[in-house]
């Protein structure tokens, strides 16, 4: 099915549910709103056109220039035998969502695809995005004292951590870090 | 009966308080593996709760070599990032290189020389090759087989040796880049591979004699960590993890990347126990299948190698025109087969030569996060058996 094609019955499924459909992108994906996400995962994964079974990215983004912080979902149907009407299907949908950078709250999809559960502790690490009704929302690749979110574009590198010294003057001078 | 809330870094080590029934009470002991052990490839971290031999829990830890690559990512041009990419699974470096190569290719636009692509499949394939014959070798290890480690060590030395006749590089090799390949071929290069081939493929043979089909292993790994096909495919587990539990798909074969439509090749997948010589006692997803797959991809990666080698064409080995590049403001996720899996990048430009966004999806991130769920109610011994078969690399799994 076109990328087309899942916008149309999406957006016919969830009206303003779904905010806006980027279509001429290198990689097709559609915005939703952040309250009717569950139900909309829920309809993607269980609806027998769409079948996307497989949750394969969670990307945590920072659009600090629009104060919001935004988590990308990279979907996947793959056809496993038996388990319903989805041999057919190949194909391959990404969704967006954008919270405000003050409360950045989106709810948890690791109920819905499990693998989602190692993605979001990971986009809270790195971005802090709060997974609301997560079952284990801890930092993962970080350790659990650390501070700040160090994907963020406004994040200040630490000078030291646990009298380790974590920062050089020079990267501290220099325009990007 | 006492139960103690895992979380990572609090002290996970204490004692937990027995049950207050009689004299047969059991009690639940944490025990910490990792991060430095023989068993965990690299520094992974597994909190075990256990009651006597029986595994309650198994909590993965990761994070020991986070390097926060992405970060790295969004400071360096995408040809200066293409070393950081080897170091991420330093076992399969071309595989790496490939895929990041090809995601800034499709977000940029730029079409890779056909010559270039039939490299890249061969160095691929041959990676993908040294990758698994590392497996193979340290599974053997875990369970206790030390010669077969020695074995898979030979071959690969002199897979190793091609790779340095390229480009330099034994382990790190950047050879693989955005447009094409860094280098065209060394002369002689495809008759020494296939010398190497003709070498190599009955060696696969006394691989499997060796060690695959030898008792103890098949007792040690045949009906341990079952993961079914729908918890594979919910857990996002993909490459040999996920042929292993009997679904058929390779990114190679479904969604064909670079030129593998042009190349006739089988999808090894799991067998239940009886079938083709398969071991009776094995079913399909346990660790024996995941072991067994990698071995099967061996032979499938030769062949597809020694077509690539009977069709390769001549002409330029990188496009013109590949470093600063604009990057448009778009995104991409591109995600090939990896020897352990998909591996996913996600590139978003912002108009600059500067990636705004660099992300990676690590095949071990995604096959290692379901270990509590398989390792629930398995024997402590079983626990190396099952890390091993998933077959990670933590520099990946980190970034």
């Amino acid at each position: 099915m076109a990328p087309e094609e899942i916008c149309i019955i999406l957006t016919g499924e969830f009206g303003d549910g779904v905010v806006d459909t980027v279509l001429d992108a290198c990689r097709p994906y559609a915005v939703v709103r952040v309250d009717g996400w569950s139900d909309i995962a829920r309809f993607l994964r269980d609806d027998g056109r769409m079948r996307f079974n497989m949750l394969q990215c969670v990307t945590a983004l920072d659009l600090l220039e629009d104060n919001k912080l935004a988590a990308v979902y990279d979907l996947f149907s793959v056809p496993v035998v038996g388990v319903g009407p989805c041999a057919t299907l190949r194909q391959h949908f990404a969704i967006r969502v954008e919270v405000d950078r003050d409360a950045p709250h989106i709810p948890s999809v690791s109920g819905i695809w499990p693998a989602a559960e190692w993605h979001e502790r990971e986009a809270y690490d790195m971005m802090g995005i709060v997974f609301d009704d997560h079952p284990n929302l801890t930092r993962i690749l970080c350790p659990d004292d650390w501070e700040g979110y160090p994907l963020r574009k406004d994040y200040e590198f630490p000078l030291e951590y646990h009298g380790i010294p974590a920062t050089t003057e020079h990267q501290l001078n220099s325009p990007r870090h | 009966m006492g139960t103690t809330v895992l979380q990572s870094g609090s002290d996970v080590l204490t004692d937990v308080e027995g049950s207050e029934q009689g004299d047969l009470r059991t009690e639940e002991m944490l025990v910490n593996m990792g991060p430095q052990h023989p068993a965990t490839h690299g520094v992974l971290r597994v909190v075990l709760r256990t009651d006597g031999e029986m595994v309650l829990e198994s909590v993965p830890h990761i994070g020991y070599l986070h390097r926060c690559a992405e970060k790295i990512g969004e400071n360096l041009q995408p040809f200066q990032y293409i070393p950081y990419t080897d170091r991420m699974d330093y076992l399969a470096g071309m595989n790496n290189n490939q895929a990041f190569s090809i995601a800034i290719e499709k977000l940029v636009g730029i079409e890779v020389p056909l010559r270039a692509q039939f490299i890249r499949v061969i160095f691929a394939e041959l990676n993908r090759i040294a990758s698994h014959l590392v497996a193979f070798g340290t599974y053997g290890l875990d369970m206790g087989a030390f010669t077969p480690f020695l074995y898979a060590f030979r071959e690969r030395e002199m897979i190793l040796d091609l790779f340095e006749s390229t480009c330099g590089a034994r382990l790190t090799y950047s050879y693989i880049t955005i447009g094409g390949v860094h280098d065209d071929l060394p002369d002689r290069f495809l008759e020494v591979l296939d010398e190497f081939l003709d070498y190599f493929e009955p060696k696969i043979d006394e691989y499997n004699q060796l060690l695959s089909f030898n008792h103890i292993f098949v007792k040690r790994t045949a009906n341990v960590g079952v993961i079914s096909a729908d918890d594979a495919v919910r857990w996002a587990l993909t490459g040999p993890v996920l042929r292993a539990s009997g679904v058929n798909w390779d990114l190679r074969k479904s969604t064909p990347y670079e030129i593998y439509d042009r190349f006739d090749f089988d999808i090894p997948i799991g067998l239940p126990g009886g079938r083709e010589g398969v071991p009776r006692s094995v079913v399909v997803g346990d660790s024996w299948n995941r072991h067994i797959v990698k071995v099967w991809e061996m032979r499938q990666s030769c062949r597809i190698i020694r077509q690539a080698m009977a069709q390769i064409t001549d002409g330029p080995h990188i496009a013109a025109k590949v470093k600063n590049v604009k990057l448009p403001d778009d995104e991409v996720y591109v995600e090939i087969e990896n020897p352990r899996g998909q591996l996913g990048f996600y590139v978003r430009g912002d108009g600059s030569s500067i990636p705004a966004r660099v992300k990676v999806r690590g095949p071990s991130f995604c096959n290692i996060s379901v270990l509590n769920h398989v390792g629930k109610g398995c024997l402590l011994a079983d626990i190396p058996a099952i890390v091993g078969s998933i077959d990670i690399v933590m520099g990946e799994c980190d970034r």
